[in-house]
């Protein structure tokens, strides 16, 4: 049970989402966006957050599309990560829709909440971190597109009041290499100890990562190493891990050495794939 | 644009019954199934979305009703185990598997396999089978049991 009221809202369209987030926050009201609602229901349940209002945007249209208009696979924010499996439309994040958490909650669990959970993970960033990848918001301000990467720091930096309307990925990506791993401590569904999604794009690798930090995130220095073909792949797997752009994650079940661990035996298992032609 | 506050009075399809019931705009479906209505068999496990003990079937699709509000569920179709009647293909299957123990998660792997014959008419490739099931946890560990009624089902071909 959650152990307080809130007002819940359903607006039918952006501006009414916006204007009512926004006149919610001008009388000193919080409001939480709402899509899939699995992150926001055990953190009010657990006494985490305790918002006057919740604002349900799985009724506006803008944010259902799921199909390619030519240049681009849109992606609407409230489709569910079973919705994109279940498309195939774009093969890598398929893979990593797949892989969060388990069947029933990805009939639930949204991309744009995913993105814009509290959890630390949020997997389904990455094969938007390597795709160039464009992300459309709505606010109080209005609409903006922007590029993934450029807005996507370690977690969406959005303004008050803004909410994900829809990921725009281009149709290159949808046809490129791919590689997926997801590593865990001991079932196959659970947080990752290591996650990462890659693509190659004009023969160069593209990598972003999720578990290994407190962020997901990629970096252009550890791709420069990985890229190096002219050295041995162990040695480009350790340099890797050394240029992380914080020290490993530990938390009570790992620790930081043991991801790192994990880590370079991953990446060094992969680009031997990639040597050896198998990806 | 819907606006609940404090105690609404909503109408949803239950089992095939529309139910009018007033709730809070916070309370979660599965207080609202088993406390208002009765309907004992979703059952509250770990509350976070881990266990599936609290499964029930949303147009067609498995969701676990202690992460979803009662006010979401307007104009959506739901199914509990009280509507598959006792006598539902995927409950006769249970019981020729002998697919539980002490029966605390069969009421969610009910909806669970009950969601996949809809989903897939067909016998599924094994991955999936195995994706659906995981979504579920069995502390008497029937696992083998429960894999063996939905190889039941699909051969008897139950609707
Ligand atoms: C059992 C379980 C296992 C999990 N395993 C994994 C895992 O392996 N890997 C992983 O990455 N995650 C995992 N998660 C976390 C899950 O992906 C997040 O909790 C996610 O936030 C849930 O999405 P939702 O659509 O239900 O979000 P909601 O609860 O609706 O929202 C979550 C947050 O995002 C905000 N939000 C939602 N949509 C938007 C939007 N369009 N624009 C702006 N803000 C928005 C909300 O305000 C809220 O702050 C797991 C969760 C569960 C329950
Ligand atoms: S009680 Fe809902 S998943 Fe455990
Ligand atoms: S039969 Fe006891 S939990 Fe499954």
């Amino acid at each position: 049970m959650i152990p307080f009221d809130f007002i819940y809202y359903r607006p039918d369209s952006l501006n009414e989402a916006a204007e009512v987030c926004q006149s919610l926050y001008v009388k000193g009201k919080s409001a939480v966006y709402y899509s899939g609602g699995s992150e926001v229901i055990t953190m009010c349940r657990a006494g985490n957050i305790r918002p006057d209002a919740v604002i349900d945007i799985k009724h506006i249209p803008e944010c259902m599309p799921l199909s390619v208009d030519g240049q681009h696979l849109n992606i609407g924010s409230v489709c569910t990560l079973n919705q994109i499996k279940e498309s195939n439309l774009f093969p890598l994040l398929r893979l990593a829709c797949g892989r969060i958490a388990d069947h029933t909650n990805q009939c639930r669990i949204t991309l744009g909440g995913n993105l814009c959970g509290s959890i630390i993970y949020r997997e389904a960033s990455l094969p938007l971190l390597i795709s160039d990848a464009q992300v459309t918001l709505f606010g109080p301000e209005g609409k903006r597109t922007v590029s993934f990467q450029s807005v996507f720091q370690g977690r969406i930096q959005l303004k008050q009041g803004e909410f994900i309307v829809q990921v725009h990925i281009p149709t290159w990506a949808l046809s490129a290499r791919y590689a997926h791993i997801k590593k865990t401590a001991h079932e196959k569904i659970d947080y990752p100890l290591v996650s990462l999604a890659a693509i190659w794009k004009d023969g160069n690798l593209r990598i972003a990562f999720s578990g290994i930090c407190s962020y997901p995130f990629r970096s252009g220095e550890i791709e420069s190493v990985l890229n190096d073909r002219t050295k041995p792949c162990k040695e480009r797997a350790g340099q890797a891990v050394d240029l992380l752009p914080e020290p490993a994650y530990s938390d009570a079940k790992d620790s930081g050495e043991y991801r790192a661990f994990v880590l370079k035996n991953t990446l060094q298992a992969l680009l031997e794939e990639w040597e050896n032609g198998k990806i | 644009m819907v606006r609940y506050e404090n105690k609404v009075v909503i109408s949803l399809d239950i089992n095939g019954e529309t139910q009018t019931l007033a709730v809070r705009p916070a309370d979660l479906l599965l207080d609202v199934l088993r406390e208002q209505l009765g309907l004992t068999a979703a059952k509250p496990g770990c509350l976070n979305g881990d266990c599936g003990a609290c499964t029930v079937m949303v147009d067609g699709w498995p969701a676990k009703s202690c992460l979803m509000l009662a006010v979401e569920a307007e104009g959506r179709s739901i199914l509990t185990v009280e509507g598959l009647g006792g006598t539902a293909a995927v409950q006769k299957a249970f019981v020729e598997a002998n697919a539980f123990q002490c029966g605390y998660c069969t009421s969610g792997f009910l909806m669970v396999c009950h969601a996949l014959k809809t989903q897939h008419p067909s016998m599924p490739e094994e991955c999936v089978v195995e994706e659906w099931l995981q979504s579920n946890l069995c502390r008497c560990t029937s696992y083998r049991e429960i894999r063996k009624a939905v190889q039941i089902i699909y051969q008897q071909n139950m609707p």
